[in-house]
Formats: structure tokens, sequence, C-alpha cells
């Protein structure tokens, strides 16, 4: 099996594993209880999150645990939008955003809030004169994501953070989901962030919302008052035990997997240029975990035909109706139809090997010749 | 050229032949605080610490540098090699990095072998700066200090200084045991004796079940934030219960507290005595609560052996809670838990008792025994600044 279908999840690390299930036995006790055994697992959950914290550049973040980043992002962007909707009604994003987040907005703009929608340029870039112009007295968010699901377009948020210095009442929150782990990069200057465990070797159902202490948010989900009344619903201590060795596991490794990722890519890339047809919608100084290619054929057909062969990599192609089928984050490139309908996404991980690419471009080069 | 952080020494200055021993000490507290940055190194002289840089960020270690005490203040310098055109140069380079209208050289020359005065420096760099900038001199408030000192070795080069939180290098002071409620002012009293220089040991009155386990948790918490400024905190918790059932047993209740008070001084005493620890400390603050008039202070005091000592003595609430909020406790002493003060009501305590009066109450039960019991079966916890665990 060669698995490029890193960017969609990532096998269990062993040693996470080992702790969650040292963890099942050692704090089963509900970290809300005052008795012994409560208390146990509640100091446990806040080194946790200490430790999530500290990793993420600041110790001033609150952790709050979810369900992923699909949760992470909701409770984020409803949570701001709602608790400052007096101060103002007008929120920013990209067009470029993953699901959880392009939906979350197109929610709230039935709500009566103004969503501006921001462009990317040809490599996928946010056009930041252009934010500059979208922001107004009445932005109360901005929301953009950091690496891009799809290309692997790595975005200047550090250039973002400039530009909202003159908006101080606008809040930053960023998905960080294919970023956090893979690229070097200041998380401290964010004030929400978004991401899920899965994606860095931890379990599904499993991830965080980062928030800084001075800023507060409408909750989503109600009972209990856990996580500041935040979250309600009895915390996982496993769970979130194993999310946060996950996350000091990918900082500790991220300098070494990203030259590894990066030695992947560059032969990937080289290797695709003596393919016929086949063009790189990725960009050198992208993300190197994710790698977009437009083929030359039908592109859910290639990547069945790859599958057939043990081979797993990405599409749009689930989906029967021909819009549904198109990427509009390569839309948004300015891409035409046959490139957005015809991508497909390989994404790596520090398992992959050389060789791996090698087999993948040989069997490539060979299916593109069979399909008709 | 080299960016390096250069600390001055505060009351150091004063301190005569044991100069020598303070700076180690600080050099130590100083290197334990910025053990998380490993790419710095350090050069302890006898006038400043020089911390390298080497590419650590410059904001992200002073902001910790400002919790070490014993430094007065911090720049960070630039050092160069002796040689007048680099000066020129980087002085003119720092000039116009930064974006202000007006500006002053100061210039020292500690090696008097360098052929050039001070007054001829001042004027070489003014120059340099007036002809390639907008720059304009001001001798009497300067928008821009550009410092220069010339050394043996090298010349530095530095604009701003940075006040740090000044006091002693911790240990400096000898050591200190610190009574622990977990209210807010007890974790602040403890900052401003470790800010002076004194180590402290803690320990806490507990009296299960009438107190939540939680409890300690929360001076478990509180101990972590001040491990910032000394890494590693013994903690004594007291079983504290027979005691105090004892007490309101026997006891008249309008000098229960009274007498509680005094107990938990007499049992301190003997802790502070066995760890040879020099005086006692806590967070009593005067008139804030009845055993902290000056009258149920005198009274209580009598039964303590040593001296004691109140940091916030004569502070009002609204500047203890800022300091409680600086150093980040205030949230974590106001988390709801009852300490063995508050679970026995107390209607009408008394603010002014009589030590008469309360001997005469001692008197009524064989409380030498209970305090023998308290002090043999201290629990003994250790909370340090690491919080590494096998699972995470």
């Amino acid at each position: 099996m060669i698995y490029f279908d890193n960017a969609a999840t990532t096998l269990v690390d062993e040693s996470v594993l080992k702790s969650f299930e040292d963890a099942l036995k050692l704090y089963f006790a509900n970290p809300s209880s005052l008795h012994h055994e409560g208390l146990k697992a509640l100091e446990m959950e806040n080194k946790a999150r200490k430790l999530i914290a500290k990793c993420f550049n600041d110790e001033n973040f609150d952790v709050i645990f979810t369900s992923g980043a699909t949760e992470a992002n909701n409770l984020a962007i409803k949570g701001i939008a709602y608790r400052y909707k007096k101060n103002g009604k007008h929120l920013i994003t990209s067009k470029i955003e993953h699901p959880s987040v392009r939906e979350v907005f197109h929610h709230l703009e039935q709500e009566g809030f103004t969503v501006s929608y921001l462009d990317v340029d040809e490599h996928g870039h946010y056009k930041l004169d252009e934010l500059e112009k979208l922001l107004n007295d009445d932005t109360i968010l901005v929301s953009l994501m950091l690496v891009n699901n799809e290309t692997g377009a790595v975005q200047d948020l550090k250039k973002v953070r400039e530009i909202l210095k003159k908006y101080p009442k606008v809040k930053f929150h960023s998905d960080v989901t294919q970023a956090y782990g893979k690229i070097d990069f200041d998380y401290s200057i964010l004030d929400l962030i978004s991401f899920s465990g899965h994606k860095i070797h931890s379990f599904k159902q499993s991830g965080a919302l980062l928030k800084k202490k001075n800023i507060l948010i409408e909750p989503e989900i109600l009972g209990g008052g856990q996580q500041d009344n935040l979250r309600s619903g009895t915390n996982d201590v496993p769970r979130e035990i194993a999310l946060a060795k996950a996350v000091r596991l990918a900082k500790e490794n991220q300098k070494d997997n990203y030259e590894h990722a990066l030695s992947l890519k560059k032969h990937l890339v080289a290797g695709l240029k003596d393919i016929e047809g086949v063009e790189v919608n990725s960009g050198d100084d992208d993300s190197p975990f994710i790698v977009s290619v437009y083929v030359p054929k039908k592109g859910s057909v290639v990547a069945e035909s790859l599958s057939n062969k043990g081979i797993y990599v990405s599409t749009k192609s689930a989906c029967s109706s021909k819009k549904e089928m198109s990427s509009y984050v390569l839309e948004a490139y300015g891409k035409n139809d046959k490139i957005a309908q015809n991508s497909i996404r390989i994404s790596f991980d520090r398992e992959n090997t050389l060789s791996e690419v090698d087999e993948f471009l040989r069997v490539l080069k060979q299916i593109l010749i069979e399909i008709k | 050229m080299d960016e390096l952080i250069m600390l001055r020494y505060g009351e150091l200055s004063t301190k005569g032949k044991n100069k020598r021993d303070f700076i180690n000490l600080l050099g130590c507290n100083v290197k334990h605080a910025l053990k998380k940055f490993s790419n710095l190194t350090y050069d302890i002289k006898y006038d400043h610490i020089y911390i390298h840089l080497n590419g650590e960020k410059y904001d992200d270690v002073s902001k910790r540098l400002l919790d070490v005490s014993g430094i007065y203040s911090f720049s960070k310098v630039y050092r160069l090699p002796i040689d007048l055109d680099v000066l020129k140069q980087e002085a003119l380079k720092l000039a116009l990095a930064e974006n202000k209208k007006t500006f002053k050289v100061h210039t020292k020359r500690p090696n008097k072998s360098f052929p050039i005065h001070s007054e001829e420096i001042n004027r070489l760099i003014a120059g340099e700066i007036l002809r390639n900038s907008d720059y304009k001199v001001d001798v009497h408030n300067p928008e821009l200090m550009i410092n220069i000192t010339v050394r043996e070795d090298y010349i530095y080069l530095f604009t701003d200084e940075t006040l740090a939180a000044g006091g002693y290098p911790l240990g400096s002071g000898g050591k200190s045991l610190m009574m622990l409620s977990g209210g807010i002012d007890s974790p602040v009293a403890a900052y401003l004796m470790m800010k002076r220089g004194i180590k402290i040991e803690c320990i806490h009155f507990a009296s299960p079940p009438y107190t939540n386990e939680a409890v300690i948790t929360k001076i478990k918490d509180l101990l972590k934030k001040l491990t910032a400024y000394q890494k590693e905190i013994k903690l004594f918790i007291v079983p504290f219960t027979k005691l105090q059932e004892e007490i309101y047993h026997h006891v008249n209740i309008s000098y229960a507290i009274t007498i509680m008070r005094r107990m938990m001084y007499r049992i301190a005493s003997r802790v502070a005595g066995k760890r040879k620890d020099l005086v006692i400390a806590n967070g009593e603050s005067l008139g804030q609560v009845a055993s902290q008039t000056l009258k149920s202070i005198s009274v209580i005091e009598k039964v303590s052996t040593l001296p004691v000592i109140r940091p916030l003595a004569i502070f009002d609430k609204v500047d203890i809670i800022k300091i409680a909020r600086k150093i980040d406790t205030y949230d974590i002493s106001i988390r709801p838990y009852e300490d063995c003060c508050t679970i026995f009501e107390v209607k009408n305590p008394t603010t002014a008792p009589n030590e008469e009066k309360a001997i005469e109450y001692e008197q009524l039960f064989d409380f030498e025994k209970l305090i023998d019991d308290c002090v043999n079966n201290l629990e003994v916890l250790t909370i340090t600044d690491e919080d590494e665990d096998d699972l995470l």
C-alpha cells in the first residue's frame, strides 16, 4: 500500500496510542468530580492544556477541547459573531477556506451578518491589498486559514496581523489544521486557533480551539458548564492526553518531517515533468506535505485506477453533478474548469519514501496511457 | 556584530565583599529562568551579565528576565569590534531603524587606551547621523539615546534601558516559612519575599473532610505559578482537623479564631525550627479580618518563636489584587473552595482579644500533644516548574 492521503487523515502514533490506553485506566474519573480520582484527572487535563498552549508558542492560550477542527471552527466563528455582534456585523473570510469554515459563514449570512470573501491570486495567496479595502468599522472577525488543504498554499498571516493592527476590534481566527506540526509559524500572533488531532497522528473526534484569555465567545453546546462554560459535556481526559502528546511530538519532529516532505515533493514534481499533459497546481513555496496535480484524464477515474493498484490519493470525485465535482479552491486560483475538475491531491507523511514516489510516478504514467 | 542583553545589578553594588557571591547566584537564577532558550550563552562579569542571543528573540527572552529578582535593568546591546568606522555605521543603522526625530549620543570610555576621548566620539557619531538622516540633536530631551561604551575588548552600543524587578537574587537572603491559605494575599506575599531574595517553603493547614482536597490542588496550582521565581518549592500540609475540632469543642466561640491562629503559629514555629527557616511569613494585611487587627496580631504573634514578616501589612486590597494579576495567581485564588479558616462559622469573632483570656482557654485542653501530632504527621510535597508526565 502506498498511502498518499495524509491530509485526509493519518495513522495513530504508537506512543500516542500507548498513552491513551494507560490513561483510560489511570484517569478514568470525571475531572469535574471533587474527589481524589476526579482531581487527579483534572490535574492531568490541565497539564495537557498547558502543554498544548506552550506548543502553540503562548501559555496565554485557553485550550477548549472539541470533537475536531470542524467543531472548533464552528465554535470560534459563531462564538465570536454572536458575542461581539453589538460591535458590528461584518465578517471576513476567504474563497478557499475548508467547508467547516465556509459553511459556517454561509449560515451566518442567513442570520443577517455580512460576509466578505477575500480573493486569492494565481498562486492561491490572499490579495492583501484587497483585505485592507474590505476592512471597516463594522468588521469584528477575520478568519483565514494558514495552509490550504487542497493545494498546500501557505499564507502570510503575519502580514495580515500587521494590517489588523489598525482595527483593534477585529478578532483574528485561523484554521491551522494543515499547518500545525508541518510548517514553521509563530502561532502567538493569532487570537483564535482551530486544529484537529487526527492530522497529526492522534485520534478522530479530537481537536481543540485555542483562544487568547481576553477574548470572549458564546458557547454552542450548553449543559454542565465544563471547560469554563464554553463547551459542556464530560471531558474525555485520555483523549485529551493523547492529543497533547501528539501535539508535542508534532512540534518536536516538525523540522525533520518538513525536510523529509520537501525531498519527497521535489522528487515528485521533477518526476511529473516527464509525464505528458500533467500540471502541478501547487507552487514551490507551498507546504511540501500537499501537492495538487492536474491530470489530463478524468480525475476521479485516475484516482480509482491508482486505488486499484494500492495507491491512495484524493480527489473531489464522490459526487455526480459537474458543479460539485469541481474544486472551488482551484476555481478561486483562476484555473479553468478542466483543471478545477480533474486534479488529484497527493499528501505526504514522515513514513512515505522516495521509492514510493517513484512507484507512484511509474503507475501514474501507465494509467494515463491506458485510460481512454 | 553580536546581539546581546546586558543586565545591570541594582542594590547589589552596595554589598561590598559579598558581591561576587551575589553575582554568581544571580547568574544561576538567570540561567534557570532562561533555560528554555537553548541557544543563549552567558558572560558573567563583575559589572554586568552579558547574554548572547545567538538568534533567540530579544522580546521573548526579555519578558522572562522581568521575573528574575536582583536585576535592576537591562538593555539590548550590540557588540562591535574596536573600530570607529564600524561604530559609525552601526550607530547610524540603529538610529535609522528607530522612527524618531531627535537624539543624543552618550559615550563612556572605561578603556583609556582608546585614543579618542568620549566627547570626540560623541561628536563623530552625531555628525555621522546628522549627515545621513533627518535627525536633530536634542541634548536635554532626546527621543533617542545612543549609548556607547568603549571597553578593553569591544565597543558596546545600545539605545534604551528596561527597568526590571529589582530586589536581590533569590537565595541571597536565606529561607522563610510561608503560611499559605489559598486566598489572594498569601501568594502575593510569597512573591514579594522571593523578590527580596528570600527563598520560601510553604505550610498549609488542612482540615479534611471539612476542607476539600480541591484546596490542595489549588495550592499546588498557585505554587506552580510561583515556580517562575523559585524553581522548586516545598509544601508542608498540616493535618489540622483534630486540633481544630478540639478548639471548637473547648473554646468560647468568639475566641476560636484567635486560638486557632495561635495554634497555627506554634506549629509553624516548630516546623520552621526543624527546617532551619529563619522567619515565618504570611499574607496578613492590617485590618482585613478579625484576626488581622493590631490587637489580634499582638496576642496571636506572642506564641511565635520566630520573627514574623508580613510583606502586605500595609497594602490595600486593590494593590494586592494588582500584583496577584501580574503574577497570574488571581484566577486560581478566587476558585471557590473553603479553607480551614472558613469552615466553622464564627458569627462574632473578637477583634480585640485579651492575652490572659486566650491562655485561659488554651488550658482547657491538651493542645501540646495535638500539636505534636500535627508536626509529626506532615505531608511533604515538592512543587517544581517541570510539567512532564510520562503519558504526555
